[in-house]
């Protein structure tokens, strides 16, 4: 039972880690004013370049460093037709969503149903990792869990306390003023969009190279657009995003961990899909004002307007 | 060299297609840019596609057969998203119109005559498309739940809920073990016109579906009101318009007419119910670009419709005689859209370019 308990446990983590970097990449983006809805495919890009590069060259971190820039590239798109040409971010985020797992879907085809030969391989901590239970349940991850936890305490410590921080926040806040103090709005709104990008590529990543070692067309399986209900969930706080994404995380292990009982494993599959309404559910039931959601999220900003 | 933007103040029809033809046309240059890097001939492709889809009366027909199902959601997205509402959940709206049109057909359809049964699918379709739609409508007003991602959560939730009904209650005796209900009883399914797969019946659906939005969007008081709603919600508020009611009107209708193209293909193509990916090849999603292209028009949805029903066949010919995966439609849905709302930038404001002459 105690075995059961603690792969369990340690299987959250794994599931909970691609939908913390990308909900990072969220909140930042979301932070400074841009609504991303893109993350879905992005997260695809991310997946097969890291799959392919993985593949070729034997090195996962080159997957990593591929999927990175791929991902970051594509989202620059959304930033120039949102930030640039302040066209719907709704629609943009749609597009860009479609186009990723569009292009995934061609250039991955040659690869589907060829294993990797090595994934992502774990890093037990020294000496931490030698702990009962716990060191099994939190030191013994692939880099990415690592990674993960330690952007998301960047982001927050970021967000919260430097200057960098308040112009970020300030940009979604209220543009104009921040515009007024001698700040280029755009150009951080921009950064902010490419950072997104970038720590979707990593959740990609993190699928295809060390979640699952091969490339399967369709693989995000939403996971994306569940990224943007945690980002609400989270209150736009990275602090609050490693709870919601180890939370999300455990239902997704659920599933599995319920079939033996003789549920129907489609019933169970709603699962992840259920909780994202509950939880949004839950978050409505608080007074909106208290959310915190970023004032000018998803409101085009025109420099120079009226 | 300096850019300067400045607001268009008369938007003339002219400059509206200008716009349009140089946002396809940057569009289809993008595309082939993706195909020629992934190193597919891009010339060869896209003729590929609109002699696929175009260039024959096989093609043809199958383009309007799948033009059915576009027509239908994409007219009711243009009421959706010109109240701002971003239903991104045609796709399940669709499913669950097949499911309860279906349900009808197996269980009412043996005991009654055509001409009784397939009306009576047509309005259970409606219906089930209607409440799959009037969910996250209620979930937004009354708790202000996004629902961009509530549409796209029930989307996921739909497929699931149909996979469960054709693997286990509902499976076929039939179908020797297949994930598959019965085929729907004679009297339950639609006749197609000789030769090809068009049932009509569900295009005179669409075509009348495309006339009464039409007349409702630019005649009625309703129309009105769903465009105040979208445009100026605080206006709408002050003016007396009733959110609520106005908003749910607009997604019953919506997710209806996504039910009756569900009814469309279960009863018109199929004749059973199978795997969600085959009952609707994601014409939910290619709606949006229809109801985009469309200008928000519903009666401009009846020529994007057939556009991309075009694609869809011809990106079908091009998987075949190119080895191409099906996201490849994915593509050329998302770069258009991409490029259609970049035309409307260019629509909305005038960009001039200035050469500063040296010492001024």
């Amino acid at each position: 039972m105690e075995d059961i308990i603690i792969s369990v446990l340690q299987r959250t983590l794994i599931a909970g880690t691609p939908l913390l970097l990308a909900t990072i990449g969220e909140v930042i983006c979301e932070r400074s004013g841009i609504l991303n809805l893109g993350i879905e495919g992005m997260m695809a890009i991310g997946a097969v370049s890291a799959f392919i590069v993985t593949f070729t060259t034997g090195n996962p971190w080159l997957g990593l460093v591929a999927a990175i820039v791929a991902s970051a590239l594509t989202s620059i798109i959304h930033a120039f037709v949102s930030i640039t040409l302040q066209s719907s971010q709704v629609v943009s985020g749609l597009a860009l969503t479609m186009l990723g797992l569009g292009i995934s879907g061609l250039v991955g085809k040659p690869y589907i149903g060829k294993p990797l030969a090595e994934k992502m391989a774990t890093w037990p901590i020294p000496v931490l990792s030698d702990i009962p239970v716990v060191g099994v349940i939190f030191f013994d991850h692939s880099p990415y869990f690592y990674m993960a936890v330690i952007l998301a305490l960047i982001a927050w410590f970021v967000l919260k306390y430097t200057r960098l921080g308040i112009i970020i926040r300030s940009a979604g806040e209220n543009p104009r003023a921040t515009e007024t103090q001698g700040i280029n709005v755009y150009k951080i709104r921009y950064w902010c969009v490419i950072i997104g990008g970038a720590l979707s590529g990593m959740a990609g990543a993190h699928l295809s190279t060390s979640y699952s070692k091969s490339w399967i067309e369709g693989m995000t399986a939403g996971r994306g657009w569940i990224v943007i209900a945690l980002t609400i969930f989270a209150l736009w706080n990275p602090m609050r995003a490693i709870i919601g994404a180890f939370l999300f995380g455990g239902i997704f292990v659920m599933q599995y961990l319920l079939q033996p009982l003789g549920i129907s494993p489609n019933l169970l599959a709603m699962l992840p899909y259920l909780s994202t309404l509950l939880v949004l559910f839950i978050g409505a039931l608080h007074d909106s004002r208290k959310l915190n959601a970023p004032a000018m999220l998803a409101e085009p900003y025109r420099r120079g307007g009226r | 060299m300096n850019i300067r933007v400045t607001e268009r103040i008369d938007i003339l029809p002219r400059h509206s297609v200008l716009s349009l033809g140089c946002s396809l046309a940057a569009g289809l240059l993008a595309i082939s840019s993706i195909f020629l890097i992934s190193g597919v001939n891009p010339l060869y492709a896209i003729a590929k596609i609109f002699s696929g889809s175009f260039g024959s009366i096989y093609g043809i027909k199958e383009t309007i057969t799948k033009a059915i199902p576009l027509i239908l959601i994409g007219s009711g997205l243009t009421l959706a998203f010109r109240a701002k509402f971003w239903n991104i959940g045609a796709e399940s709206q669709l499913l669950m119109g097949a499911i309860f049109g279906t349900w009808v057909g197996l269980n009412w359809g043996p005991h009654l005559p055509a001409p009784v049964i397939v009306p009576l699918m047509f309005m259970a379709g409606f219906v089930g498309g209607g409440l799959w739609g009037l969910i996250p409508a209620i979930l937004k007003v009354k708790f202000s739940i996004n629902e961009v991602i509530s549409t796209l959560m029930m989307n996921y939730i739909c497929n699931e809920f149909m996979k469960f009904l054709i693997v286990g209650p509902w499976r076929g005796k039939t179908k020797h073990g297949f994930p598959y209900t019965d085929d729907l009883p004679l009297s339950a399914t639609l006749s197609v016109i000789p030769g090809s797969r068009i049932h009509y019946a569900t295009l005179l659906i669409a075509v009348a579906v495309v006339i009464i939005l039409g007349i409702a969007v630019y005649r009625t008081r309703f129309g009105y009101e769903v465009r105040v709603i979208g445009e100026n919600p605080d206006a709408a508020k002050y003016s007396g318009i009733d959110f609520f009611r106005t908003t749910i009107i607009i997604m019953i209708i919506s997710g209806g007419a996504a039910g009756l193209a569900g009814v469309g293909e279960a009863a018109g193509i199929h004749h059973y119910l199978s795997y969600p990916e085959s009952i609707s090849s994601g014409y939910g999603f290619t709606a949006i670009i229809v109801a985009w292209l469309a200008k928000l028009n519903p009666v401009n949805v009846i020529f994007s419709a057939l556009f991309f029903a075009g694609i869809l066949v011809g990106g079908d010919a091009i998987q075949i005689s190119l080895g191409l995966p099906a996201a490849t439609v994915q593509i050329f849905n998302g770069t258009l859209l991409f490029f259609l709302i970049m035309g409307d930038f260019f629509l909305k404001n005038q960009v001039t370019l200035q050469w500063r002459e040296e010492g001024n």
